[in-house]
């Protein structure tokens, strides 16, 4: 696939607000409640994204996604904190781990299909965090303290790969494979397509950047303990996935953004947040059951505003 | 799917600093020190797993802070509260911490309940200078950090104490004089580790055996297999550090097992709850370390206990009574600092000398763990009966 | 003598897993739905059992009976308002649904009585009994004999009745069932019904074994019971008892051996063998996807 006549335009406005962002976190026009809800922020587009290439693109359904950041937040800590070495390495790491528990994880469970799969990796998930439970080493129960150093260039610059490299992936003939399989697996595997081969692959590139995502996520709060990454840590993903759209990149990064901004401006109000936040969910679900976005991309509604004929490309 | 998507993500980075354009103009100057309000953070669990603990030291807080307020307030100035819900996650406390420091400029944070969402509040605490007093972050490592030195702003309200393990193991081999003990711990929290570690040091010092070492994990609900193996050792005592609200179920289901040795805990155990899981029977020959009795008929506890039930129609626990402590411990502080400035009330703070809180005497060393005498209470028909009195 | 006395606790822990799981196990069968909010009701359960013996004063029966009707309603609401609309929608959509609806449950007992647990009255001396050197409690045979009669109840009624056999008939094709002129709606809303009605009676029981409940008790059982539900293969309903008690005995042996922390994921590893040797369960039909 030819690179998009997009694609620098693309990196110029990232760059420019990574630049701006930047200038304001250093000259303190921005305080440090704004930049850390940005950096969280930009640890959850990462997990949905990465969510999204599994479950949107190649139609597999994982709901033990917390099980992988789990695994990067655990061995980028213990390389920072017990190796001493540095971050860099401890996100690199954290990722590589990551897609070997997903390759793990996979290459067995990937046989099974829907809800048998999605029961499969949730018991994964929470194997992976009782295993961490009972390693003394990383503080079992109680927890292991990081340091902080997740800053918004680590997070800009980790979510700004993510992205790239899964709109690559999903452009390319892998990416096509990949949807075959999320369409019709039976057909797709009639066609030559090697099905497992995909969606294992497909799910370990998801792990890694999840595992990427646990990198940042454990040098960003100070401390880990198991309890952070149980099943109601991967529904948090599945819903930003679900709620923007499966098969939607955009809505998964806008879901994403509006998930976490309101969940943080809900802290105040702690009688009513899960209630006000379960009733959105449960709306969404019953008025536009294919999520916010659909199928669709933030750019096919530009696509209608200029050929109005143009839009139903996208629908299936 | 030809279309390059990478508009979309121009487009998404856009959205993202619209939002944050949004963020930087929404709030700005709600901060304001002066004027007749002292705005204190409250970092709470108040949903989540440990939701019970979180509220129940809310509960506390509401109380204190309307006493306070009711009289005055400090130095004429009301409290504020500024309360934030972590969901009994770490990364949230990190997050509320944040809040409450750089939005709302708090003078000072109490809470949250658990050692590791205090520990994720600590940096953010020593960073922006505004003290902390966790209720009941029993972890050392929540005023002391892992290379050893004292985390300036971060002050509790309850013990650490190995001191407690101590007490216990001294009254199983001395008053008790019993040989045999097993250790069922919860190995969710480093208070009860810390009780077992230094319990199973100074019983085997005393000459006593451990015959049985088991732990459990916060919110199970049944430990009748464990018990069952535990009984299988034989042992003439067990030691159970942990809170009450599975301590209740332990003891309960410990005697249906026929197990009918004593059995003892710490401050965890204090709440009338515990004799509503447990039963009034089932607790018959355990004891408890507490710091103080609730059943004192003088002194602040009753006090305490009455306001309580007057406002809120049932008897407190300790997260209600460490609560409570907590508000008043920061009152004592801002008011002898005589200022809202963090550094003058962490130093205030830490010049606590035997302040008279429901939950005792209450100093503070060094390390910023409190200095409190521990009172050993019996049940009796699911009364506290005062037993000992154990000086540090 | 340890290992009677830690199978009976096995059984009772299992029996309460499969008295939830029956409920997971009916409404996937007949609409393909994972009910995460399933285990709520289980709590909501406990909870009116709670209130009905401690306000009301009734007695242990009347409260279960009490408890059994109204999570019935509850659980034909929640059917009727939340998932109804999402019969065509994706798998996932309804999930997620279920999920909020759970939240939506949890937060809202929160909301209304706060976090903190109450203790179940003792109903029933704490007597024990003595048979073989292990001790069984009054408890332990009130669970086990009101499980097995709903159990019984519940196969009479599936394989005895006319909703019993509609409901047979829907979960094995809707179309067709629609055909026959069966009232599938009306069918989907008595599933619910009977599903919830016993998980109620869990919840009730549970109060009075386990004596703690707070509104975040569901969570936990409610996922166990779901994997004893895919361990006994989901959709079947005698699979669902099996696969409870299972659950609950392994539970007990794994804590038994001193390995406390570990019974969950013994739990989850027994799950996945099962899913990736054996995928439709331990009763289940190997069925082959058809093109």
């Amino acid at each position: 696939m030819k690179k998009s006549k997009q694609f620098w335009p693309f990196i110029i406005v990232a760059v420019l607000v990574y630049v701006v962002v930047q200038v304001l976190i250093s000259t303190g026009m921005m305080n440090q409640f704004y930049s850390n809800t940005l950096i969280f922020i930009a640890i959850n587009i990462i997990l949905a994204v990465s969510l999204h290439l599994v479950i949107g693109i190649t139609g597999q359904f994982s709901i033990g996604h917390a099980g992988f950041l789990a695994v990067g937040a655990y061995i980028s800590a213990i390389i920072t904190m017990k190796l001493q070495l540095p971050f860099v390495v401890a996100i690199i790491v954290g990722g590589v781990v990551a897609a070997l528990a997903g390759l793990i994880v996979g290459i067995p469970s990937l046989r099974l299909k829907g809800d048998y799969l999605a029961i499969a990796t949730l018991g994964f998930a929470e194997i992976i965090r009782i295993v961490f439970l009972n390693i003394d080493y990383v503080g079992g129960a109680a927890g292991m303290q990081v340091s902080h150093l997740t800053t918004w260039t680590y997070a800009f610059v980790c979510l700004f790969i993510t992205v790239l490299v899964i709109v690559n992936f999903t452009n390319s003939r892998h990416g096509i494979a990949a949807i075959s399989v999320r369409e019709d697996e039976i057909a797709s595997d009639a066609m030559g397509i090697n099905t497992t081969y995909y969606k294992v692959v497909a799910f370990a590139i998801g792990s890694f950047f999840a595992g990427v995502a646990g990198a940042l996520y454990s040098h960003n709060f100070y401390i880990i303990q198991p309890g952070q990454f149980g099943f109601l840590k991967s529904f948090d993903i599945l819903i930003f996935v679900v709620l923007g759209g499966l098969g939607s990149l955009s809505g998964a990064i806008l879901s994403a953004i509006l998930l976490t901004v309101v969940s943080t401006y809900l802290q105040g109000y702690p009688e009513t947040r899960m209630i006000i936040y379960s009733l959105v969910l449960i709306i969404v679900m019953l008025y536009r059951p294919k999520g916010l976005m659909g199928t669709m991309e933030i750019t096919d509604y530009f696509k209608l505003w200029r050929t109005p004929k143009g839009g139903g490309q996208h629908g299936k | 799917m030809k279309k390059s998507k990478f508009a979309t993500l121009f487009l998404a980075s856009s959205l993202l600093a619209g939002v944050l354009a949004g963020c930087g103009a929404g709030e700005e100057g709600t901060s304001s020190d002066g004027g007749d309000q002292i705005k204190i953070g409250v970092n709470l669990e108040l949903s989540g797993p440990v939701a019970s603990y979180g509220s129940s030291q809310n509960d506390g807080f509401n109380l204190a802070v309307e006493e306070i307020n009711a009289a005055g307030g400090i130095d004429g100035k009301q409290i504020q509260l500024v309360t934030v819900d972590n969901k009994s996650d770490a990364a949230e406390s990190t997050n509320a911490a944040i809040k409450l420091t750089s939005q709302d400029k708090v003078a000072a944070i109490i809470g949250p309940a658990t050692s590791g969402n205090s520990v994720a509040q600590v940096q953010i605490a020593n960073d922006s200078k505004t003290p902390m007093i966790t209720p009941s972050g029993t972890s050392p490592n929540v005023t002391v950090s892992d290379n050893g030195s004292v985390n300036e702003f971060a002050f509790r309200t309850s013990f650490i104490d190995p001191f407690q393990g101590t007490v216990a193991a001294n009254f199983a081999t001395k008053e008790l004089k019993l040989k045999t003990a097993a250790v069922y711990a919860d190995n969710a929290s480093d208070y009860a580790k810390g009780l077992a570690a230094s319990f199973i040091e100074d019983f085997e010092a005393a000459g006593g055996t451990i015959v049985a070492e088991e732990s459990y994990v916060a919110k199970d609900t049944d430990f009748r297999s464990t018990l069952t193996r535990i009984k299988g050792a034989n042992p003439e005592f067990i030691f159970i550090p942990g809170y009450y609200e599975e301590v209740g179920l332990i003891v309960k289901q410990a005697r249906e097992l026929g197990i009918d040795v004593p059995l003892m805990g710490a401050d965890g155990w204090d709440s009338p709850t515990i004799v509503d899981l447990a039963g009034a029977e089932a607790l018959n020959n355990t004891f408890i370390i507490n710091h103080y009795s609730a059943e004192d008929p003088d002194g602040k506890a009753k006090e305490f206990a009455d306001k309580y039930n007057e406002k809120y129609g049932k008897a407190p626990n300790s997260f209600n009574a460490l609560g409570y402590d907590t508000v008043y411990l920061l009152k004592d502080a801002i008011e002898r600092a005589g200022s809202t400035d963090g550094t003058k009330i962490k130093d205030a703070l830490k010049a606590t000398d035997n302040l008279e809180l429901v939950t005792g005497l209450y100093s503070v060393d060094e390390n910023h763990h409190p200095v409190k005498s521990a009172t050993i209470l019996e049940f009796v028909d699911g009364k506290q009966v005062f037993n000992t009195k154990v000086n540090p | 003598m340890e290992w009677i006395q830690q199978l009976i606790n096995g059984i009772s822990l299992g029996s309460i897993y499969a008295l939830i799981a029956l409920g997971y196990t009916m409404v996937y069968g007949i609409i393909k739905l994972i009910n995460f909010a399933h285990g709520d009701v289980f709590m909501v359960g406990s909870f009116i059992g709670f209130y009905s013996i401690t306000v009301f004063g009734l007695s242990f029966f009347p409260a279960l009976i009490l408890s059994m009707v109204a999570c019935a309603l509850f659980g034909v609401i929640i059917e009727r308002i939340a998932y109804k609309r999402l019969r065509n929608a994706t798998r996932i959509a309804a999930l997620i649904t279920a999920i909020g609806v759970s939240l939506l449950i949890e937060y809202g007992v929160i909301y209304i009585r706060g976090a903190q647990p109450e203790a179940y009255p003792d109903i029933f001396s704490n007597k024990t009994f003595s048979i073989l050197g292990a001790q069984i409690s009054m408890q332990s045979i009130l669970i086990l004999s009101v499980s097995v009669v709903l159990m019984i109840l519940l196969q009479f009624i599936v394989h005895k009745t006319k909703t019993g056999k509609a409901m047979r008939a829907v979960s094995h094709d809707v179309d067709a069932a629609k055909l026959m002129g069966i009232n599938v709606d009306n069918t989907i809303s008595a599933t619910f019904a009977i599903g919830s009605a016993l998980a109620g009676a869990a919840g009730v029981i549970f109060g009075v074994y386990y004596t703690k409940i707070d509104p975040l008790m569901g969570v936990i059982p409610g996922l166990k019971a779901f994997v004893a539900a895919v361990l006994g293969g989901i959709g079947i309903i005698p699979g669902a008892m099996v696969g409870g008690l299972v659950l609950g005995v392994v539970e007990t042996i794994v804590s038994a051996l001193g390995f406390s922390l570990w019974r969950d994921a013994v739990a989850f590893i027994i799950l996945i063998l099962i899913l990736i040797f054996r995928p439709s369960g331990i009763f289940g039909k190997n069925t082959r996807e058809k093109v």
